[in-house]
């Protein structure tokens, strides 16, 4: 199945004018309204607009969703602090990732249904543990007797696959036999973030990390281990979705939207996927290629989603950035990969040491570099074509930005 | 790190499935010992999870049909985290079924160390009975090693 390649494709409507961003941090103390009132306010002064400006509101997942501290607040509680008055509103988990409420408002600015769209992702499920951690199965087994549960939750929670670092822990291990990946390869997506964490001084963890310390680190589920799993946080990322007609008006460089990617084509399932060393990155990438005249090797800088340090792999590869199985050696030694190498990856750190923003860190930071505004983890010569993908297994989506228009 | 060399099971605890018209026959099936899935009279494909339509085809009635039990591991993970207090570690297989390549299992590979756990291992399903659900496990098919899926 091919994208339907004649339409105009009109993400292209649309720019980042404005970004913003809450301090980040473990247990802040700070409310999820209050740090997302934070980052909105700072994207649209960053925008040069006003909230009076504003008149598109989204978020992902919206509320009500997950476990402690993870949806962070609602559109309507969010509308209701600023007072704005939408002529365009969203909120949802299902779609291609956590990027898509991005997605959404580049097609509601595209389409005329807003004209400046401020999009926010919060989380504070560091302060969520602090308050009783996760409860997890033995928790309710020991309290109230153990819920049963139907859809399709009912496949994998029986076997106690109750985690994404169990179901993603697969991919890993496919990999291992298909392409030979070893743990020394899958450290460098760790070892690079930490070298780069180093440099922002927002990261959550920002000591040197050696690959002797990658190894003697703890399981979670082989082969991932704890520093391949992301460090939850407290933090709220905004950005302001425009249209492309309000670019020359930006006080800094606007980052223009030059294709999305949002296709599933596998069926939608942590076990039932066809490709399990790839899962649906392999479509997003292929659908926004699909969308767009630039090329793999005009990708300057990649912000590439870690929730886990194996889905980076395979967006290296499904994004074409390196070739197909050849991850590992790509990122061995990790020259390849730091700000001065052919491809810098995740330049803030990422979420596996900069903290788990969800997807929404990865857009904030390919921004920053676009703009130029990396202070010390800045990549040279400032790039001009950004990749950003956020979200692995059977939810993905991927998107490129550039420094001038398309 | 916990022995991994112990012989494995599954979690401390056992979350159960909810069971209702359309998932009733598969959780129950290994009363008699034997796996099954819904098969479509029209095209013979297995479906999994059971769907209201065969979603290959679109046209037949699914019913459900006998399986040998055999398969093949195509990925596995051993769960090292506390997420369920009191597990050792265990091993969370994904299975494919020897019938039908894109039909997998979620399971727990038992019956062996998971240290000898490998990709392409030949497996045979056994069942564990818990309240009035029989959950699918796999545990290494005689003659396992001769079996193996070659890496590519």
């Amino acid at each position: 199945m091919s994208a339907p390649e004649r339409l105009e494709r009109l993400e292209r409507r649309s720019i980042i004018s404005g970004i913003g961003q809450s301090p980040v941090g473990r247990r802040l103390g700070r409310g999820e309204l209050d740090l997302t009132v934070e980052a909105c306010l700072g994207a649209v002064a960053d925008a040069g607009l006003t909230r009076d400006d504003i008149d598109g509101l989204a978020t992902f997942p919206g509320a009500g969703v997950g476990t402690g501290g993870f949806a962070g607040p609602s559109t309507p509680e969010v509308q209701d602090a600023l007072r704005l008055r939408l002529n365009w509103h969203d909120g949802g988990l299902e779609g291609p990732g956590q990027l898509r409420a991005v997605f959404a408002a580049c097609l509601a600015v595209a389409a005329g249904l807003a004209r400046h769209v401020l999009v926010y992702r919060t989380v504070t499920e560091s302060s969520a543990q602090g308050q009783g951690g996760r409860q997890g199965i033995g928790g309710v087994a020991a309290g109230r007797g153990i819920p049963r549960f139907a859809g399709t939750m009912q496949w994998t929670l029986p076997y106690g696959a109750v985690s994404a670092a169990n179901w993603i822990a697969w991919i890993a291990q496919r990999r291992m036999f298909e392409y030979g990946l070893t743990r020394e390869q899958l450290a460098w997506i760790a070892l690079n973030g930490r070298r780069n964490a180093a440099r922002n001084p927002k990261a959550i963890y920002r000591e040197p990390m050696t690959l002797e310390d990658y190894l003697a680190a703890r399981m979670i589920s082989t082969p991932l281990c704890l520093y391949d799993c992301d460090a939850p946080c407290d933090g709220s990322t905004a950005v302001v979705v425009s249209h492309a007609d309000y670019a020359p008006d930006t006080p800094t460089t606007a980052c223009h939207v030059n294709a999305i990617g949002t296709a599933l084509r596998g069926r939608p399932s942590w076990d039932q996927f066809d490709d399990m060393t790839t899962f649906s990155a392999r479509d997003a990438a292929a659908g926004m290629w699909a969308r767009t005249e630039l090329r793999p090797s005009d990708v300057d800088v990649a912000e590439l989603y870690d929730g886990f340090s194996i889905l980076t792999m395979v967006w290296l590869e499904e994004l074409g950035l390196c070739g197909k199985g050849e991850s590992g050696p790509f990122v061995e030694g990790g020259q390849r990969i730091a700000l001065d190498g052919a491809i810098p990856l995740n330049t803030s750190g990422g979420q596996l040491s900069a903290g788990r923003l969800h997807g929404f860190g990865m857009l904030h930071e390919a921004c920053v570099q676009l703009r130029g505004e990396g202070g010390a983890r800045q990549v040279p010569s400032t790039p001009e074509v950004a990749a950003v993908a956020a979200g692995g297994g059977p939810i993905a989506g991927c998107m490129l930005l550039t420094r001038g228009p398309s | 790190m916990t022995a991994t060399d112990a012989v494995a099971r599954g979690p401390s605890v056992r979350v159960l499935p909810r069971l209702d018209d359309a998932n009733r026959f598969f959780w129950t099936a290994g009363e008699d010992g034997h796996l099954r899935f819904l098969r479509c009279t029209a095209c013979r494909r297995y479906v999994h999870p059971p769907s209201p339509v065969c979603p290959y085809c679109l046209d037949g009635t699914l019913v459900p049909e006998d399986v040998s039990g055999n398969g093949v591991v195509h990925s596995f993970t051993v769960n090292h985290q506390q997420w369920i207090p009191g597990s050792d570690p265990y091993v969370i297989g994904l299975v494919t079924i020897d019938e039908q390549d894109d039909v997998r299992l979620t399971t727990n590979l038992v019956d062996c160390a998971a240290d000898d756990v490998h990709v392409g291992m030949a497996v045979e399903v056994t069942f564990e009975q818990a309240e009035d659900v029989w959950l699918p496990l796999f545990r290494p098919a005689p003659g396992a090693e001769a079996a193996r899926e070659p890496a590519p």
